[in-house]
Formats: structure tokens, C-alpha cells, sequence
């Protein structure tokens, strides 16, 4: 989804807030709510791209107005109601109020750290070909997926170079609403600063963005321009 | 799916995770002394002293930077940084021609294994939004002037990839053992922020 998530590019933010000898967690609730989101994330009824699509679909002026633990709480607080694991009356009823049910067993610490690691990577291994190579031209595809994706805005529609193929890896556009793996090739693609935002940019750097074989297409610039210039 | 009070204090939010977590340990979803062991592991055990270690062990040893270029995610584990996040990790050597600058502009993904949890301003919108169009503003906030016919490359973690940066080993270090070298290394110089030159951290 095009939405307020996708920074890449933006302006009007202001300078960059750096902050010297900063805590780990400025309050406590912000490590309670780390705490609760890695424990949560424990048992397994989400994934990492179902938690991120749901962050994306916040209210943007929740999104802009809120620091980055509390988006992390309203999307804990959203996942757990969009399974059914709590209700939106119990999260609004003070705890003095409620009359909560213990419905199991919660996991311990070394069981959360043990499935975390289990789950440590979204490599699939899988032998699936890769559609491009390392240092071919291509194109990032101008798509606007209504649902989660991770092709960045500001690079949709720009011509760039594979840099290396990191493996097959889960797609998330499809993980993210749990229809599926999609398993297929991941790659760092590189793209010329002016590629991008054109020739006020530096003429030596670059972006390397991640892509998988779904966000990509062959560079076809060059067998579209000689039909321009014959004035088709 | 946005059905959250509009309020953005403090002590708001604390009572509301207060509640939450009282919620949850009723329902015997989640143990407080796990999220305690959870809070304890990120304030006190991981952080960027895990990567300075990475770091200083492949200036010293050439074969050690060779693997980590080749497979960072191997050659940190042999360092016994086991990650708890699911993702592979990819080094990056800054040279006198090339510096690597890496960002999340999605999200906030970072090297969790290597540096902990990442400081306020790699989450903060101004960075997240300009790192990838004017790198070199984004760096001279940091103190940090890149000449101009130095290559500055921008990793966007747009994917279950984490990108570490190797900085460039100081001049004049020549004399220090790898236990001294770890002290050089900063965070920043590590996210990319930073190039160990002298300048601010």
C-alpha cells in the first residue's frame, strides 16, 4: 500500500534528532512493550510481515503523532483483537473492572528465546531459479500493491543493476496476509543516485535497494527508444 | 483497526501498557518474568559491543574479514552472537573510495544481533525519509563531510537482510591489540553515521 510508511525520499521532517548517551528504553512501559511484542511474537500466530502490514495501516496521523513504542503498542494491541486472542472491550476496561480468564499456560523464557531463534531466518531452502543474475540491468516494476509490499515508492518504475542474489527468500506480500510463501529470489539491487532523484544528485552514489524476483522486470529502455525516435 | 485514543502522553501510554500487560498475564498469555529476562537481555547483553568485537577481529585477522565480506551471517555466529531475529546479515567495507551508509526507510529494520536495539534518530522520520536522497546532508548532521568523488553507497533494509557496515580501520592503531580496537569502535561507525576519523561520534 502506498501509505504514510513509505518515507524514502520525503521532506519537511526536520533535522535528525541524535541524541548523545541515550537510554536503551527512555521509560520503562518502552521495554515492557519491546518485552511484550517479542513474547507475543513467540507463539506463532503472526509473522513478522503480518505485524509490519498492520503498522502500515494505521490512522497517518496516529502514525506521525505517536513515537515509535507507542505505534509498537496500538499494533500490538490491533494484532492480538485481529486474532481473537483479546477483545478491544477488554483492552478498554480497567484492569480493576475486568473479570479475565485464564485461558493457559504462557511460554517461558527459554521456550520464547528457543522458538525466536527456530525462526531466525526467511531464507527458504528451496531450489528455485533465480530470474536474474548478478550484474544484469533491470527495471523496478511501477506497481502499487492495495495490500502490504516492500518495493519502496521511490524506486518503482527506475532502472537499475543486480548487485548479488542473497538466496530464496519468503515473499512478503503474500506472507503478510498468510496466503502463502511465494519462496523466490532476493537481491540487492543497485540504482545511481540520479537514476532516482535525477541530475541534481551526486553523480558517484548510490541505492541498493532489497528486491525480490516479483518487484523486477528486464530493462527494456533500450528496445522501446528507437519507436520514440522514429516519432510513432 | 485505528480504534486508539488520540493522546500522545506519557503517563497515558504507560498506564495503557500497564494495563495491557496485566491483561495478558491474566489471560496467561505472556510470563512477567520473561519479559523481565527479555528487557534485562536487550538493556544489559546485546548492544553494540558485540559488533565492535566483529569489527576489530576482522581488522586484525585477514582471513577473519575475508568470511565475514563472504558470509557475515557465518562468521558472526562463530563470535557466538546468536541472533533472536530472524534475518541474515551482509558486512559492507567502507574504503577510502566507498562509504556505506545503511537505513530502513519502511520500518526501522536493524542489525539487532550486532548492535542491540537501535538509538531514537535511526527510527526518526527525518532520517528514515532523507537518508536515501541527500546521504550527505544526512552525514553532515553527524559531523561527517564525505569528499566528493568518495562513492557513498545507501542500503535500504527493505527485506529480512541486515546490513552491518565495517569501518575502516583508524590510522595510527597500528600498536593496539584487538581488545583496544574493540574501544575504537562505535556505533555509529557501524550503522555508517560515523567513519572513525576523529570527528564527533
Amino acid at each position: 500500500m502506498d501509505g504514510i510508511h513509505d518515507m524514502g525520499g520525503m521532506d519537511g521532517f526536520g533535522p535528525i534528532p541524535i541524541e548523545q548517551d541515550e537510554p536503551i528504553f527512555h521509560s520503562p512501559w518502552e521495554g515492557r512493550v519491546w518485552a511484550l511484542n517479542t513474547a507475543l511474537g513467540a507463539i506463532g500466530n503472526w509473522n513478522v510481515d503480518a505485524g509490519r502490514y498492520l503498522l502500515e495501516q494505521m490512522d497517518p496521523a496516529l502514525y506521525l503523532g505517536s513515537s515509535y513504542y507507542q505505534r509498537w503498542l496500538y499494533r500490538t494491541e490491533d494484532i492480538l483483537v485481529a486474532h481473537d486472542m483479546v477483545s478491544r472491550a477488554e483492552i478498554e476496561t480497567p484492569p480493576e473492572l475486568r473479570d479475565t480468564v485464564k485461558q493457559g499456560t504462557p511460554l517461558g523464557i527459554d521456550e520464547v528465546l528457543a522458538r525466536r531463534r527456530a525462526d531466525r531466518s526467511a531464507r527458504v531452502d528451496e531450489d528455485i531459479a533465480a530470474k536474474f543474475t548478478a550484474g544484469e540491468k533491470i527495471r523496478a516494476r511501477n506497481i502499487h500493491p492495495k495490500g502490504h509490499t516492500r518495493i519502496p515508492r521511490y524506486v518503482r518504475g527506475k532502472a537499475g543493476v543486480i548487485d548479488r542474489d542473497h538466496g530464496v527468500f519468503i515473499f512478503p506480500d503474500t506472507h503478510a496476509v498468510f496466503a502463502g510463501q511465494k519462496p523466490q529470489h532476493l537481491y540487492s539491487v543497485s540504482f545511481t543516485a540520479r537514476a532516482i532523484w535525477g541530475d541534481d544528485a551526486s553523480a558517484v552514489d548510490k541505492v541498493y535497494v532489497d528486491m525480490w524476483d516479483d518487484y523486477l522486470e528486464p530493462d527494456l529502455e533500450l528496445g522501446l527508444e528507437p519507436d520514440l525516435e522514429r516519432g510513432a | 483497526m485505528s480504534d486508539h485514543p488520540d493522546h500522545s502522553h506519557l503517563s497515558d501510554t504507560d498506564l495503557r501498557v500497564r494495563a495491557l500487560e496485566s491483561l495478558l498475564t491474566d489471560k496467561g498469555l505472556v510470563d512477567p518474568d520473561a519479559l523481565d529476562a527479555i528487557v534485562d537481555t536487550y538493556e544489559n547483553k546485546v548492544g553494540p559491543r558485540n559488533g565492535a568485537r566483529v569489527v576489530a577481529r576482522a581488522w586484525v585477522d585477514p582471513d577473519y574479514k575475508q568470511w565475514l565480506l563472504r558470509d557475515g551471517t557465518a562468521a558472526i555466529d562463530s563470535l557466538g552472537y546468536v541472533s533472536t531475529q530472524g534475518a541474515d546479515i551482509v558486512v559492507l567495507e567502507n574504503t577510502a573510495q566507498v562509504h556505506n551508509l545503511t537505513v530502513c526507510t519502511l520500518c526501522s529494520c536493524y542489525p539487532w544481533a550486532v548492535l542491540g536495539l537501535p538509538p531514537a534518530w535511526y527510527k526518526s522520520f527525518p532520517f528514515r525519509a532523507r537518508a536515501v536522497k541527500d546521504p550527505r546532508g544526512v552525514l553532515a548532521e553527524f559531523g561527517q563531510a564525505i569528499a566528493e568523488d568518495v562513492e557513498v553507497r545507501v542500503w535500504d533494509s527493505t527485506a529480512e537482510v541486515r546490513y552491518l557496515v565495517l569501518p575502516e580501520r583508524p590510522m595510527g592503531t597500528d600498536g593496539l591489540d584487538e581488545a583496544a580496537l574493540v574501544d575504537l569502535v562505535t556505533r555509529n561507525s557501524m550503522i555508517g553515521t560515523d567513519r572513525l576519523d576523529g570527528s564527533i561520534t
